[in-house]
């Protein structure tokens, strides 16, 4: 189908084609053995610019938009969805600024960001607080020119490997949601360790680790935004960034539907290929129908933002909850058609569908997504009523 | 440092079909690339540059679409590009293109270095490089698997022999060939890309080179390719069943059949 991407749009998703091929395919299944961060991977997309497709030029990016991102995060997906998200993950860490940061913080904090010097994170959930963002207990307390944090972050992607985080803490836990507060903390700052790295199901190259704070100073420079904006922060962020997950699940999705085509063409079985078995067909058929679907509804929604709506919450909690439901579903079929070969791992289906289940969690729960959409559906009918 | 790169475009298989009316290559249907030993030479070519400054000039001779392997060379980091492309050059054998690439050379006038791959996918001859150095009178070092310095007008390079490898020093300019030993190609950067789309490919004719006609084309190249062909598929084996004897006694019996 064609989208018509932009000349641009075009080169970059040849691009991340061609490092695909070359670089994240071959290395993904050790990877995910090893869990060894991906660095040389990270190095050779950096040397392509490509950390900076999001990022205005004048803070050293390339100027584009969340479209450029997703185009990216999908391709680089389709080798492996745990690569993809150390990339994806930056770009999670890095919205708040963009969003909220003074010129300042963006002449400090982007232009190495954008070059691939410095990789960034994001700091929310917590072992108390998931879905329930709300519940969060770290703290900022303001004294002088600094504010002290306490407290530990968990389930942080690139935790450990980033040196720029953003991390939501309660400056006023009497306000409630309204109380907390975003703060952009470095790594190598006295009083913020790494806890254990976590041994996940899927996206093992990605690391994901604790972030802990104790006593830890911050200058008052690094809040973002105003005290009490933590919220609207994150809100605003995951509307940038849950299509960037929905394109991490759809390069899933449509790796998985590649290798299963392959597969099912070479696969004999009663003495034909088994692609020539309607019953194939019809899964190849729908899995292929799905999965352009959610590219559909992904590109229109990086669409939508990259053209300045602002309030694009439910959309974008649509393409995240459909590409992520397709992928698990898609995955899940892809290890059907390889058969017992689908479930060892000397063959990659098994890998996409592990890699999938996190893109229904991450993010806010597919459960959260259906929260957001429906919760918009409602708020739009009462105004319609006025 | 002045850094010439010679290029060629090439079908991007290495099982070309070719027409047994004409003996040439059938190129329909088969996508052009850069032939993969020169994008050593390309990758060679820059990080000589990135050390010690300068500039990277990409050349290559073909039809007008030749264009876009030198675009994709300036989107890894050449600075400029030069296509040389005429009727006229049709038909070139080795000895007419080692001429032409070398009558460009002289044109451009200042060169340190001219790197080319060992040789090209399509035409498997390695006779291009040499070619040109020889039309150039410069030496010429085919083979680099590793350029160890370039100082005081020398450069220093490790050879890959049959045998192992030797050590030459030659002064400059010189003209090497390398083959993949020698680096890892880089992947383009978009920045790259982007100056790639935009960047103005000079193309040159017979007559810009001063190119004398006779030494050029078909008119140039003395060599005839008298007949091409892909070699018959391999027929299948014999196997005789029976015991190790019978089957001996099959074997014999067959062999003495074809008059051994």
């Amino acid at each position: 189908m064609d989208y018509l991407l932009t000349e641009n749009q075009k080169m970059i998703k040849d691009l991340c084609r061609q490092i695909t091929e070359e670089k994240i395919t071959p290395v993904a299944a050790e990877l995910d053995k090893s869990e060894e961060f991906p660095w040389e991977v990270m190095k050779v997309i950096a040397k392509s610019d490509l950390f900076g497709l999001y990022i205005e030029e004048k803070y050293g990016g390339m100027g584009g938009g969340v479209l450029d991102l997703c185009l990216a995060t999908e391709e680089f997906s389709k080798g492996c969805g745990g690569i993809s998200v150390c990339y994806a993950a930056s770009a999670l860490g890095t919205y708040p600024i963009i969003l909220y940061g003074t010129d300042e913080q963006k002449q400090k904090y982007l232009p190495d960001i954008a070059k691939g010097k410095k990789l960034a994170a994001f700091g929310l959930t917590e072992p108390a607080a998931g879905s329930d963002a709300s519940a969060i207990q770290t703290t900022a307390k303001k004294e002088g020119d600094h504010y002290v944090l306490n407290g530990t972050k968990h389930f942080i992607t690139n935790g450990g490997e980033a040196e720029i985080y953003t991390v939501i803490a309660m400056t006023d836990k009497t306000k409630g949601a309204r109380g907390a507060s975003a703060f952009i903390v470095e790594k190598g700052t006295p009083g913020f360790t790494f806890g254990k790295k976590e041994d996940k199901m899927g996206i093992r190259a990605s690391a994901t680790r604790e972030l802990i704070f104790t006593d830890c100073k911050i200058p008052k420079e690094n809040l973002l935004g105003k005290e009490g904006l933590g919220f609207i922060v994150t809100m605003k962020t995951f509307d940038m960034s849950r299509p960037g997950v929905a394109a991490q699940a759809l390069g899933i999705a449509q790796g998985a539907l590649d290798a299963a085509v392959k597969y099912a063409k070479e696969r004999v079985q009663f003495g034909k290929p088994i692609s020539s078995f309607q019953g194939i067909q019809f899964m190849l058929a729908d899995m292929a129908t799905e999965v352009e679907a959610a590219r559909a509804l992904v590109y229109a929604t990086a669409r939508e933002i990259d053209s300045g709506n602002k309030d694009s919450g439910r959309d974008s909690a649509m393409a995240k909850l459909f590409a992520s439901d397709v992928a698990m579903k898609v995955t899940t079929d892809a290890v059907q058609i390889f058969g017992g070969y689908g479930y060892m791992k000397e063959y990659p289906a098994e890998k996409y569908m592990r890699d999938a289940k996190i893109t229904q969690i991450y993010e806010g729960t597919n459960q959260i997504q259906r929260n957001i959409i429906a919760l918009a559906l409602i708020k739009e009918a009462s105004k319609n009523k006025k | 440092m002045n850094i010439i790169v010679c290029i060629k475009q090439v079908p991007e298989t290495t099982q070309v079909q070719i027409d047994p009316k004409t003996n040439t290559l059938i190129r329909e249907g088969v996508q052009s690339i850069i032939n993969p030993f020169d994008m050593y030479a390309i990758e060679e070519g820059i990080r000589i540059k990135e050390k010690f400054g300068g500039k990277v000039t990409v050349i290559t001779m073909g039809p007008p679409q030749a264009e876009c392997a030198l675009r994709e060379a300036i989107s890894l980091g050449c600075d400029e590009g030069i296509l040389l492309s005429d009727r006229a050059f049709a038909g070139s054998d080795t000895l007419a293109t080692g001429y032409t690439l070398a009558m460009a050379i002289k044109k451009i006038k200042e060169f340190d270095i001219i790197i080319c791959g060992k040789q090209a996918s399509d035409g498997d001859t390695a006779q291009v490089g040499p070619g040109i150095s020889a039309h150039l009178d410069i030496p010429q070092i085919t083979y680099v698997k590793k350029i160890e310095e370039i100082q005081d007008g020398h450069a220093t390079v490790e050879r890959m022999t049959e045998e192992g490898f030797e050590i030459l020093k030659t002064p400059l300019p010189c003209l090497i060939t390398v083959v993949k030993e020698i680096n890892e190609p880089r992947i383009p950067s978009l920045k790259g890309m982007m100056k790639a789309k935009k960047a103005v490919i000079a193309t040159w004719k017979a007559l810009d080179i001063e190119a004398e006609e006779y030494r050029i084309g078909l008119k140039g190249s003395p060599t005839q390719v008298v007949k091409i062909f892909t070699p018959p598929p391999r027929p299948k084996g014999q196997i005789f069943d029976g015991t190790p004897e019978e089957s001996v006694e099959k074997l014999i019996g067959i062999l003495k059949n074809h008059l051994i």
